[in-house]
């Protein structure tokens, strides 16, 4: 099997799943009084410092979550109602067009039942937001913007943003830039601190951790207001028991991610700029989406005219090839991707397309066995691509 | 091993599953026959889109999990097609046109011709597929002849008649030799959850089984009158023609009753006049009936005029009929006749045999 899809999830660290086992095996809530108790708690602030310590963030900045979509909601939704609350003018929010949709369904969903007013950035062919975008949203009304959403690179075409670049403006007009950095932690050097982001969002198992754990970091001068409501956990900002083992594993992962980025992004990005050079030799229509510089080292995403992305994903499984083809709704049918959509491309393009992923458990035999299999998929999906277009 | 599947194994075929009990039974035993099988749910609905928000199309996503699940307990690979676009114009378009028309579509008949059996085969085709399996209840021998099910009361054969020799050549039916209560014992043997899911009645696309407020919300209010045919007298007004089906006795809402007091059915719609016209039932019977667009299925087309058993509706009565070619459709004289027969529903020829009744051929009735 060729494992082609680590931005969907990646496999466990060997070090992160032998830390969860041990902790998981040990009981204790964090909150309670007792020996144990302080003994979970221990190991949870171990993890929020070596957590903080590589994101380049103070421990008291780190929120565990329940994974990036928790983090994503508290940010927007969280930075909104509490500025609103502090200044009834600041109803606005400022988004970008190819924002996962963990960001883009919480605005909607401002916008939908806050009457949040939201501004979309557009981005250019690349998938680029400007600077000089921001700061013309922000030049005209930046004292009604309650918050700023941006992500640090996408998690479709791969496209790295100018976060700090994004940051600056948004400090400048004194409105918070929270940043969706799923996808670049572990990838791309992440640092919050100096980045000047208010908020950042990251989640373990994109980096080698486990599902359903997360944090958010957040900046200490900026209010968030609740999502969660309950034992007070986490500054009352999150409350839920602590999930001892899998924040140690989640700690444990995102640590040795960061510690070996530059090794990692070396060795990911020969490998994937090989499948990138080998795809279009076997398919020289192959258009590759995204920025072909500033991109996270393991991902590769093209668009195979006259296909359809989903024919050439079945055609790819069947060969035991897992990519992906972006989102789909929730009965599973393909949707066209808004991100290409976003960057210009149209429904047809936007829909021939097709993602494949490296992470660290990647081979060049990987990269060959999709070599192999993918023009005959390209031609068979062809092949009922022209069964619509001649309809 | 169940008639259907006994082609050649370890084909690859594509197992359209709806997410009922039918096709997971379908799919399952081409697994167990030995082929290479892919699940596919048809997302048939016009705007998936809104599948996101779980306002509409609850039952549809409902369905696309049942299909994915049963799937996933057969280990089969599992995906969902989009064929929302298609759906829309040749079923529901074409429903809605053919009720404006006066005449009685059968939508499931026709997702079968345009859907199951020619987009979706033909992108399976396309795709490196060998066949599709559906869990339709109708058997489909290594003979090439379509045959109704041994259990009578699901015989889908009338909605498959219209099938080429060349589509169902691509076609496995693996339920046709069981009864819907074994294939539902047979789904709880397996561990499916669809087991007791209850079977679909209405049109899909007709979610609250609502055919008349569906048709009024598309084609607008048309009031005109109800005129019986022996007096040529209007008898009541109606608020549009395309509400009513040949045959149709309930919903007339007459002014007066008939001289002898016996009940009206809907005998004719003339669409051209925005009139109904009713009368009593004997008025209904039919003894000859013209058909179009002919498909021959079970052998060429005959030269000489056969004798044989023809259905005029889904579950409706079979007659003996002489049916013969005439241009390019057909002419069939019932040898009884028959109540009810509507323009737009097909006249299927049947073939009697102890083996399971064959289908010799299908046509859209004309009149």
């Amino acid at each position: 099997m060729a494992y082609l899809d680590h931005a969907a999830t990646t496999p466990m660290l060997d070090v992160a799943l032998a830390a969860y086992v041990d902790t998981a095996r040990e009981v204790g809530n964090a909150s309670a009084l007792h020996g144990a108790g302080r003994q979970a708690r221990r190991r949870v602030e171990e993890s929020r410092e070596r957590v903080a310590a590589a994101l380049g963030a103070r421990p008291a900045e780190v929120i565990f979550t329940g994974g990036g979509t928790e983090s994503d909601n508290l940010a927007v939704k969280g930075i909104f109602w509490a500025r609103r609350s502090a200044d009834r003018r600041r109803t606005r929010v400022v988004s970008s067009a190819v924002e996962h949709h963990a960001v883009l369904d919480a605005v909607d969903w401002l916008a939908a039942q806050e009457g949040a007013e939201v501004s979309s950035l557009p981005v250019d062919a690349l998938g680029r937001v400007t600077p000089q975008r921001l700061h013309a949203e922000l030049a005209a009304a930046a004292d009604q913007v309650a918050v700023i959403t941006t992500m640090w690179a996408s998690n479709e075409v791969g496209t790295v943003q100018p976060v700090a670049e994004l940051a600056a403006v948004a400090a400048e007009h004194g409105v918070p830039l929270h940043t969706d950095a799923i996808q670049a932690v572990g990838q791309v050097v992440v640092d919050f601190a100096a980045s000047g982001v208010s908020a950042l969002t990251v989640t373990g198992h994109k980096l080698g951790g486990p599902a359903g754990v997360g944090a958010l970091v957040l900046a200490r001068d900026v209010a968030v207001t609740p999502l969660l409501h309950g034992g007070g956990q986490e500054r009352d900002v999150r409350s839920g028991t602590l999930d001892t083992a899998g924040i140690v594993a989640f700690a444990v992962a995102l640590e040795t991610a960061v510690r070996h980025q530059q090794e990692y992004a070396a060795r990911v990005t020969a490998l994937r700029d090989d499948l990138v050079t080998r795809v279009r030799q076997a398919v020289p229509e192959a258009v590759l989406n995204g920025d072909p510089n500033d991109r996270l080292p393991g991902n590769a995403h093209f668009s195979f005219p006259g296909c359809e992305g989903d024919a050439l994903l079945l055609l790819l499984d069947a060969q035991g090839i897992a990519c992906s083809t972006g989102s789909a709704c929730s009965a599973g049918v393909a949707q066209p991707s808004h991100v290409l959509l976003a960057m210009g491309a149209d429904s047809a393009r936007a829909r021939s397309s097709l993602r494949f992923t490296l992470g660290h458990t990647s081979t060049p035999e990987e990269v060959d066995a999709l070599i192999a299999a993918l023009p005959e998929a390209v031609d068979r999906a062809r092949r009922a691509g022209s069964l619509r277009a001649s309809r | 091993m169940p008639d259907g599947v006994g082609k050649v194994v370890g084909v690859r075929v594509l197992a359209a599953m709806s997410g009922g009990v039918d096709s997971a039974v379908a799919a399952a035993r081409a697994v167990e026959a030995g082929h290479d099988v892919t699940g596919v749910h048809l997302a048939l609905a016009r705007n998936p889109q809104t599948y996101r928000t779980g306002a509409r199309g609850c039952c549809t996503l409902e369905d696309s999990r049942d299909a994915r699940r049963a799937a996933d307990v057969l280990g089969i690979p599992f995906y969902v097609w989009d064929m929302a676009e298609r759906f829309q114009a040749d079923v529901v378009d074409d429903f809605v046109a053919e009720y404006a028309a006066g005449r009685t579509p059968n939508p499931c008949l026709r997702c079968n011709e345009k859907i199951k059996f020619a987009a979706v085969l033909d992108r399976a085709v396309a795709l490196g597929f060998d066949a599709v399996v559906t869990g339709h209840h109708a058997r489909l021998g290594a003979d090439g002849l379509l045959r109704r099910s041994v259990d009578l009361a699901k015989d889908q054969s009338y909605v498959l008649g219209v099938l080429t020799r060349e589509q169902l050549s691509r076609s496995m039916f693996p339920l046709g030799d069981s009864t819907k209560p074994q294939v539902r014992a047979e789904a709880t043997r397996r561990g499916l959850a669809v087991a007791d899911k209850p079977d679909s009645h209405d049109i899909c696309f007709v979610a609250d089984g609502d055919t008349r407020g569906f048709l009024a919300q598309r084609l607008g209010a048309a009031p005109g009158d109800v005129v019986d045919a022996a007096t040529g007298e209007v008898v009541g007004r109606h608020t549009g023609a395309y509400a009513y089906t040949v045959g149709q006795r309930r919903g007339l809402h007459l002014d007066r009753p008939a001289p002898d007091g016996r009940p009206r059915y809907v005998l004719s719609i003339t669409p051209k006049t925005n009139t109904v016209t009713v009368g009593p039932a004997e008025a209904l019977a039919v003894s000859q009936v013209q058909a179009r667009r002919p498909v021959w299925t079970g052998g060429p087309r005959p030269a000489a005029p056969v004798e044989c058993e023809v259905q005029l509706r889904a579950h409706g009565d079979v007659v003996p009929a002489t049916v013969a070619v005439t241009g390019d459709g057909l002419r069939a004289e019932l040898h009884q006749p028959v109540r009810g027969v509507a323009a737009g529903q097909a006249i299927v020829a049947y073939r009697p045999d102890p083996a399971g009744d064959v289908v010799l051929g299908s046509a859209t009735i004309a009149a």
